[in-house]
């Protein structure tokens, strides 16, 4: 079971997720303090590692709409989070595959920042509320990066077959 | 069944007879761009190499571009120490198609790249940038990536795993009235489609309205084609890609222009009029949040910018102009303008636009993202409001989030500056 421990609405951007004065910082090690700077409150949980690995952030529509960023996707990455959402970005999903943020696409989660959720392979149950909610699978085509561990392995394997060593 | 202009440069770019929604495809990339964020590409790229035996070198350092844009010149150590970084490595992969921190050849990457000549009519190009939307105003199929997936790219070649995504075709038809245009249109279909109304797929432009657009016009569409959560978005090559390439890119060799088949399957088919449209305004906090203009307008503005990937080409810089010439700035208000690149700027320095914004009051900007992205020029104040030509308005865009951003054409901006709060230019800008 997991616990939600923030929620959002609609159209969160990635200027919310990881705030553009922060795009100096890049590497996926120093991100995760910038995640939702501008939230004070949800930024200093974070950062006190108040939040417990494979917590829930629920989210709305278009979630990560915006920049092409790869630093909303690893700074939420970094504090193990995991994602449920009524809908994302194309990039934004796309990153978040290639790099391992666990990602779950549910069209008509209803949760609250308290909820005890269990993600099972076709359905998101909120225990607290005695509801269940249906899961929209993950593109087929990018199952076999998640499969590798994400697109650095993925690419790494096609590289070594390729030049064939 | 005929295939759409993306389906045929995926099938092209793919050794495909033909491609069908959803199928898989790995196609070969023409152009490969990333800016600033080059940094965390590089990082990843070497990690991909790490423990293998193979040689980290780019497949073929010619169709690599990198282009300083965010954040020049450097407004921290730290983005001074990526930018150094990254020289070393284009010295080190002998990337030619380098645009540094210059006043000759340095602008913003989504012009850049078009007025360098480096994306023609039916290639494939990814950037590390969501913008990358615009060169599809060329006629290719052009598209942002995270900085993994380009890494993969410098790897590879290929983008790995592309779904052939569904297109969405708009007809417009129309002629603007004056004061109006390409980012009025495009703000009133996002407007329509919603910031994620166009998710997934591809907008392909077509009608009278757009064949009679330059290509900067052009630009303008494909570039804010990703405001409604769009793929890409596409203008099919014609004799005004020709021109603009021969003329404004300086490309001699011959370029194949690939278009829709006829009777290609859309996935649904918009049509709009602009004959009676009027300005359009996206108000605080998201691009689909428009407008017709008399709804805000009246609203006082703190700042103004002109500029960006979106609008801070020539014929944007003009319409100022035309606004700008014997007016001033209202005393309440700060002007800022940043051409889009150096060639731009050199040519509104030129036709003489630079002086008129300056007597104006206007304070006139090095090339680049400047104040759109909120990073190091141009911030706001807490509370304060600024009406802008860029393409966002998230909260927080700017640098603030306790500020608001509206985004309109430079007629509207240009016009509002002077009155010092939200003005129709059709009324008050005369
Ligand atoms: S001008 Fe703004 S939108 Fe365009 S590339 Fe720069 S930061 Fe991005």
């Amino acid at each position: 079971m997991a616990t939600v421990v923030y929620t959002v609405g609609d159209d969160i951007s990635t200027d919310v997720i990881y705030p553009g004065r922060y795009m100096a910082t890049v590497l996926p090690t120093e991100t995760p303090q910038f995640a939702f700077a501008d939230d004070a409150a949800f930024n200093a949980q974070l950062k006190a590692h108040a939040v417990s690995a494979g917590s829930v952030l629920v989210g709305g529509k278009n979630f990560g709409c915006g920049s092409s960023r790869e630093q909303a996707v690893s700074c939420l990455n970094g504090h193990e989070l995991t994602i449920v959402a009524r809908g994302f970005a194309r990039i934004f999903l796309q990153n978040a595959i290639n790099l391992g943020l666990r990602v779950v696409v549910c069209p008509t989660i209803v949760a609250a920042v308290g909820d005890d959720l269990t993600i099972a392979a076709t359905e998101v149950v909120n225990e607290t509320k005695g509801q269940r909610f249906p899961i929209v699978p993950l593109p087929q085509s990018r199952q076999a990066i998640i499969d590798a561990g994400g697109l650095i392995p993925f690419t790494r394997q096609r590289l070594l077959v390729e030049k064939g060593s | 069944m005929g295939m759409t202009l993306v389906e045929k440069i995926l099938a092209r770019a793919s050794d495909r007879p033909r491609v069908a929604v959803g199928d898989v495809v790995e196609p070969r990339v023409d152009l490969a761009m990333s800016h600033e964020n080059a940094a965390l590409v590089i990082n990843q790229f070497l990690e991909i190499y790490a423990g293998t035996p193979l040689p980290a070198n780019l497949w073929d350092p010619h169709k690599v571009a990198i282009i300083f844009d965010h954040r020049v010149p450097a407004e921290s150590p730290k983005t001074a120490s990526n930018q150094k970084k990254i020289r070393a490595f284009v010295a080190a992969q002998r990337i030619r198609r380098f645009h540094d921190i210059r006043g000759d050849v340095g602008g913003i990457c989504h012009q850049i790249l078009p007025e360098s000549g480096y994306v023609r009519p039916g290639t494939v190009v990814v950037g590390t940038d969501s913008h990358t939307t615009s060169h599809g105003a060329l006629g290719a199929f052009a598209f942002g990536i995270g900085a993994t997936e380009m890494a993969s790219v410098w790897a590879l070649g290929t983008v790995l795993n592309v779904e052939v995504p569904p297109t969405i075709k708009i007809e417009v038809r129309g002629r603007f009235r004056p004061h109006v245009g390409p980012k009025d249109l495009i703000l009133h279909l996002i407007g329509q489609l919603t910031a994620e109304g166009a998710n997934f797929r591809v907008l392909e432009y077509h009608g009278e309205t757009v064949r009679a657009m330059s290509t900067s016009g052009r630009l303008v569409l494909c570039n804010m084609a990703v405001e409604a959560g769009a793929t890409a978005g596409a203008v099919p090559a014609d004799a005004e890609t020709t021109r603009y390439l021969r003329e404004e890119a300086g490309v001699t060799e011959p370029t194949d222009a690939v278009g829709p088949d006829a009777d290609a399957a859309y996935d649904r088919v918009i049509q709009l009029d602009v004959s009676d449209l009027g300005p359009q305004i996206a108000c605080p906090h998201t691009v689909d949040n428009v407008k017709p203009i008399a709804a805000v307008a009246g609203t006082k503005i703190d700042q103004v910018v002109i500029g960006s990937c979106t609008n801070g080409r020539l014929d944007d810089l003009a319409a100022a102009a035309g606004i700008l010439d014997g007016r001033k700035v209202a005393p309440s208000t700060r002007m800022l303008i940043f051409p889009a690149s150096a060639k731009i700027y050199q040519q509104a320095l030129d036709r003489g636009y630079v002086a008129t914004f300056m007597r104006a009051g206007a304070v006139v900007m090095n090339s680049g993202c400047g104040p759109c992205l909120g990073v190091h020029e141009g911030a706001l104040g807490d509370g304060e409001v600024a009406l802008s030509t860029t393409n966002r308005n998230f909260k927080g865009r700017m640098g603030n989030p306790n500020s608001e951003v509206y985004l309109c054409s430079p007629a509207v901006a240009a016009a509002s500056a002077v009155a010092g709060v939200i003005t129709d230019p059709r009324t008050g800008g005369n």
